[in-house]
């Protein structure tokens, strides 16, 4: 009895496993019609994956060279993946859009004269900011430590200390 | 000064949305990449014309001896229809215009220069976009103005019109002519 479930059930596993292996086989095409790039190594992949990422399509700014489908940015993916074939660095890649498109093509530009503003601009307002910030915190504090400890004149001394003296008495009474 | 500090942010937020309004109406073009720069290398094959030999080449050669305009073209742009009457126009004033036929199909690019005229000195067919791309082309229609050493001095995207003859080219151009006199 329980050999025979075993095997039904060895069956079962082994016809799933088919199946799904010929339904795998039948969508094999459908992928290769989204993208078609044979790559040499892995690492290569990730390199065409971070540089069609980083580069910016040239007709739509919103968007990289590997997000858009616009037709320049389909062939500007072709040219990347040649010339990861052809064995050109990134660097080089990235030259070859620039000298052709200009500082505009890089979401991340580079730190140079006329980009400096864009780099430091973030950190010199942040510090404008804190600096603004401590110097409300500072003068605030500054207000609120002279309101509770005003200084008395020899008059409200002598007041107080009556005050007191009196209030003193009729304690005691 | 308190009340001034009041309105402080109020005065931002104006002038934070003064200066995006100017961004709406601003030209979205990018200045190419190449000003000042050979134009690109290139050998391809050149649409024929009645009488022309077949498979002619045609390379950057052809742009060196006199200052010329290259119009980026397809026959699949809607804008380059709309330009393609000032482009006669100019060509008619001895404006020397090159085409380059962008990502196109030859037939139809040689039915669209039967059917509404050629301005053309002679089209170039680049059909994979290649030397659009050294270019820097982002769509078409583009023009780039060359000078007779074969160096490009400035790109215009989008359509030529009178307009953007009379205030950027005509004046680039003179400057070109008298440096070529000295």
């Amino acid at each position: 009895m329980m050999g025979r479930i075993f095997s039904f059930g060895l069956a079962f596993f082994l016809a799933s496993v088919l199946v799904l292996s010929l339904l795998l086989s039948l969508a094999q095409p459908l992928r290769a019609s989204i993208d078609i790039w044979q790559f040499q190594n892995p690492e290569q992949q990730q390199r065409y994956y971070s540089l069609t990422r980083e580069l910016r399509c040239p007709k739509c700014d919103g968007q990289s060279i590997g997000d858009s489908n616009a037709p320049i940015a389909n062939d500007l993916r072709g040219v990347i993946y040649e010339q990861l074939q052809s064995g050109m660095n990134d660097r080089q890649i990235v030259d070859f859009m620039v000298d052709r498109y200009g500082e505009f093509v890089l979401y991340r530009p580079r730190m140079e004269g006329k980009t400096l503003w864009l780099w430091l601009g973030p950190i010199l307002f942040a510090l404008i900011g804190f600096g603004a910030l401590a110097a409300i915190i500072i003068r605030s504090r500054k207000r609120s430590v002279s309101v509770s400890a005003p200084e008395l004149d020899e008059q409200e001394r002598e007041r107080l200390n009556r005050l007191l003296a009196g209030e003193h008495k009729r304690g005691e009474e | 000064m308190k009340r001034v500090l009041l309105l402080l942010p109020l005065i931002l937020v104006i002038g934070l949305g003064a200066l995006f309004f100017r961004g709406l109406s601003l030209d979205d073009s990018v200045p190419s990449a190449l000003i000042s720069k050979p134009f690109p290398a290139f050998e391809l094959p050149a649409l024929n014309k009645a009488g022309d030999e077949e498979g002619q080449k045609v390379t950057e050669q052809v742009l060196k001896g006199q200052i010329s305009l290259v119009n980026v073209w397809g026959s699949w742009c809607p804008t380059c229809y709309v330009e393609h009457p000032y482009l006669i126009e100019l060509a008619r004033q001895g404006v020397v215009i090159f085409g380059m036929n962008y990502k196109d199909d030859e037939i139809k690019a040689q039915q669209w220069l039967d059917r509404l005229g050629d301005p053309y000195r002679t089209t170039f067919i680049d059909k994979k976009g290649r030397l659009g791309i050294d270019l820097g082309v982002r769509g078409a229609p583009e023009t780039f103005l060359v000078d007779a050493n074969g160096l490009i001095r400035y790109k215009h995207e989008g359509d030529l019109n009178e307009r953007v003859w009379r205030n950027t080219f005509a004046p680039l151009i003179a400057e070109l002519k008298q440096e070529m006199g000295q």
